[in-house]
């Protein structure tokens, strides 16, 4: 994205030599009492959960909306003492404050509830345990091998990469009813993952009467159980989730077909190019960043897998269609085992931070490379 | 994204036999995949009308394999001999839908102002919070986007409790604005990097306040792309069910969890089941279909130049 911030730039600011010390004193003393109230919250009822003291409130609650208003008094105390500066600076408050009260301060939380044996089904409460819960991760058998499903659902993405691309170069030749096609092509994306589940996962491949059953048997394969053995369960799983979301992939390959210049395809074809020859050294590498982009994309959103597993085959059978996000959810909902699952989580966070990181290096060398 | 005519194809032609080969693949492929799309939607319908037997014998078209009938519609309490007697599993599902309505399009539209704020700010002004930077808050924004759900998911659980937000819709709310921000930042940061920042310098000569810039000349302009991050922002919290599945139990239960809640019994009646998760893809797939360019606009935004 290009920056036009330096053009903005060369707005006048204005001097704070021009705001009033009086303003300025108010909005100090706006912040300070803002601040002093949501400490003395805090304070007041951490003394009276830990039962330190009588006088709280039931909830956290009261904690919240203090925190909504100093929020507000910080935004006061910005336009108040620094004008025109503080102006601009209200723009960005409100989500940057949403968003570190509503990460920051939970992730903070969940690597401590990770170090923490908690099981909410057992009486015994919370209890701090150290690293026991990394060591019992690093032998669990199930917790690494949705790890290792997690990579051949990632690797599935190349796939989808390829029908995705087949289908915008389709949606780009000249065709009558385009516009049809578009939106009957895009249709998958916009249904819920659950509905889909049911509609595609529970009845279509159902074993006794599901019309794909159908046509598997007709087509000569005698037993279609989809989601019996491990390998054809985990292919099913992964069509499922093609089904849904290659549409997505396709519509930015598609923008990026379109805005590719016709010129460059011209000279290709004045050369004696053959479309095979056109395509693979003019239009491919002209897609290459929009193709880079969409697949990224396109594995965060994989990396966080979980509703069709959850809902068709419950991780099964034995743990084979496991994602990570689908085994930590039956962790909580099954063995109400916070503490453990969250350890599981956190340990999924470091994992996937530390490989987008690594992809996005890897895709900016790439891309540039061939540019 | 405008529909081009690409005329370039027709002097590829070399010879009328190799044109119609080309022709009769181009639509084949899409006719496959067009039905390999409305299949699954189209039985999912017809299951709906079909009772046991013609579900078991794999009847597919009506009228001519089986006699639809609203027996699926029945069940929900919303055929038309049902609709006016009471029934308890429409009302439960009328709840359900107002929970999906209340949670994803609040959501939405507190995403699309927080976050249309904030794009504008980084894309016009420059910004020092300690060491941060503009390219650094931006890219705090969109690193929201790797975060897995299910991260956030115990520890919001227990702090919920504490707060007294679970089996809430706010609590949903909020979560859901967290979930669509980065998105809506990144659409916004495009739109608003489109629109030449002349206008606003001759609105403040004219004497107008920065905010009175942004809401009286940016925001009319950037109008579609805000439609076009609604619109995607809903179709994300609309089928979001990791969290609600989790953070909900009886008041605050969305359309997905009521359906994947339906599929987990034994037994299932398929005609019931149909009949629930046609009406809980309707809304979406027609605001897919009325809608399709502003949720297209909002997938390409920023991917391509």
């Amino acid at each position: 994205m290009a920056e036009q911030t330096s053009t903005a730039n060369a707005w006048p600011s204005n001097p704070a030599g021009l705001i009033p010390a009086g303003r300025k004193r108010l909005g100090w003393g706006l912040l300070g009492v803002a601040t002093l109230g949501l400490l003395a919250i805090i304070v007041v009822q951490i003394l009276y959960k830990t039962e330190m003291s009588t006088v709280g409130f039931d909830t956290w609650r009261p904690v919240v909306y203090a925190y909504i208003l100093w929020g507000i008094a910080l935004g006061a105390w910005q336009v108040l003492t620094r004008g025109e500066e503080g102006q601009r600076a209200l723009f960005l408050l409100p989500a940057l404050l949403f968003t570190i009260a509503m990460v920051i301060f939970p992730t903070l939380f969940g690597f401590y509830i990770a170090l923490t044996d908690w099981n909410l089904s057992s009486f015994s409460g919370r209890k701090f345990n150290g690293l026991d819960n990394f060591w019992q991760m690093l032998g669990d058998p199930y917790y690494r091998n949705a790890l290792l499903n997690m990579v051949f659902y990632v690797l599935a993405v190349l796939v989808e990469y390829v029908i995705a691309f087949g289908l915008a170069l389709l949606l780009n030749a000249q065709i009558r009813a385009r516009k049809f096609f578009r939106v009957v092509f895009l249709l998958p994306l916009m249904l819920s993952p659950v509905a889909v589940s049911w509609m595609v996962g529970k009845s279509l491949m159902e074993y006794r009467f599901g019309p794909a059953a159908t046509l598997a048997r007709y087509l000569g394969w005698e037993n279609p159980a989809f989601f019996s053995d491990p390998i054809t369960a985990r292919i099913s799983i992964m069509i499922l989730d093609a089904w849904t979301f290659i549409p997505f992939m396709m519509i930015m390959l598609l923008a990026g077909l379109q805005a590719m210049s016709r010129e460059v395809l011209e000279a290709a074809r004045v050369d004696g190019a053959t479309a095979w020859q056109t395509f693979w050294q003019v239009t491919f590498p002209l897609m290459l960043p929009v193709s880079v982009t969409a697949v990224i994309l396109r594995i965060i959103f994989k990396l966080k897998l979980a509703d069709i597993i959850i809902t068709v085959t419950s991780g099964g059978p034995g743990g084979a269609t496991d994602s990570v996000s689908s085994f930590i959810y039956r962790e909580y909902r099954d063995r109400s085992n916070v503490g453990y699952g969250t350890m599981l989580a956190m340990a999924y966070l470091v994992i996937i931070v530390v490989f987008v990181t690594w992809l996005l290096k890897f895709a900016s060398r790439f891309v540039r490379n061939v540019n | 994204m405008s529909v081009q005519t690409t005329d370039y194809s027709i002097s590829e032609i070399r010879s009328p036999a190799a044109f119609v080969a080309s022709r009769v693949f181009i639509y084949g492929a899409l006719l496959f995949w067009a039905f390999i799309c409305l299949f699954p939607i189209y039985w999912t319908i017809t299951t709906s009308f079909k009772s046991a037997v013609d579900v078991t014998q794999g009847h597919l078209i009506p009228f001519i394999d089986f006699q639809p009938d609203w027996k699926g519609w029945r069940s929900l309490g919303l055929s038309p001999d049902s609709i006016f007697q009471i029934s308890t599993v429409r009302d439960e599902f009328l709840k359900r839908f107002m929970n999906s309505v209340i949670t994803s399009v609040g959501a939405s539209s507190l995403a699309i102002v927080i976050g249309s704020l904030a794009a504008y700010g980084l894309v016009r002004y420059r910004y020092k919070f300690a060491w941060f930077k503009n390219e650094d808050i931006s890219f705090f924004f969109l690193s929201q986007l790797i975060l897995p759900p299910v991260v956030l998911a115990l520890p919001f659980l227990v702090l919920y409790r504490e707060v007294g937000l679970l089996d809430t819709r706010i609590g949903l709310i909020l979560l859901y604005t967290l979930m669509v921000l980065p998105i809506v930042i990144w659409i916004m940061r495009d739109q608003f990097n489109s629109i030449p920042v002349e206008l606003e310098e001759a609105a403040l000569v004219d004497g107008l306040s920065i905010w009175g810039a942004f809401f009286r000349i940016v925001m009319p302009i950037a109008l579609p792309g805000m439609v076009a991050a609604f619109i995607l922002a809903m179709v994300l919290c609309w089928n979001e069910y990791f969290f609600a599945a989790l953070l909900t139990s009886t008041d605050a239960k969305t359309i997905p969890v009521m359906v994947a809640s339906q599929t987990g019994s034994q037994g299932i009646n398929w005609w019931a089941m149909a009949a629930l998760a046609t009406a809980a893809i309707a809304p979406l797939a027609v605001i897919g279909i009325a809608l399709e360019r502003y949720l297209i606009m909002g997938m390409t935004a920023g991917s391509v130049k």
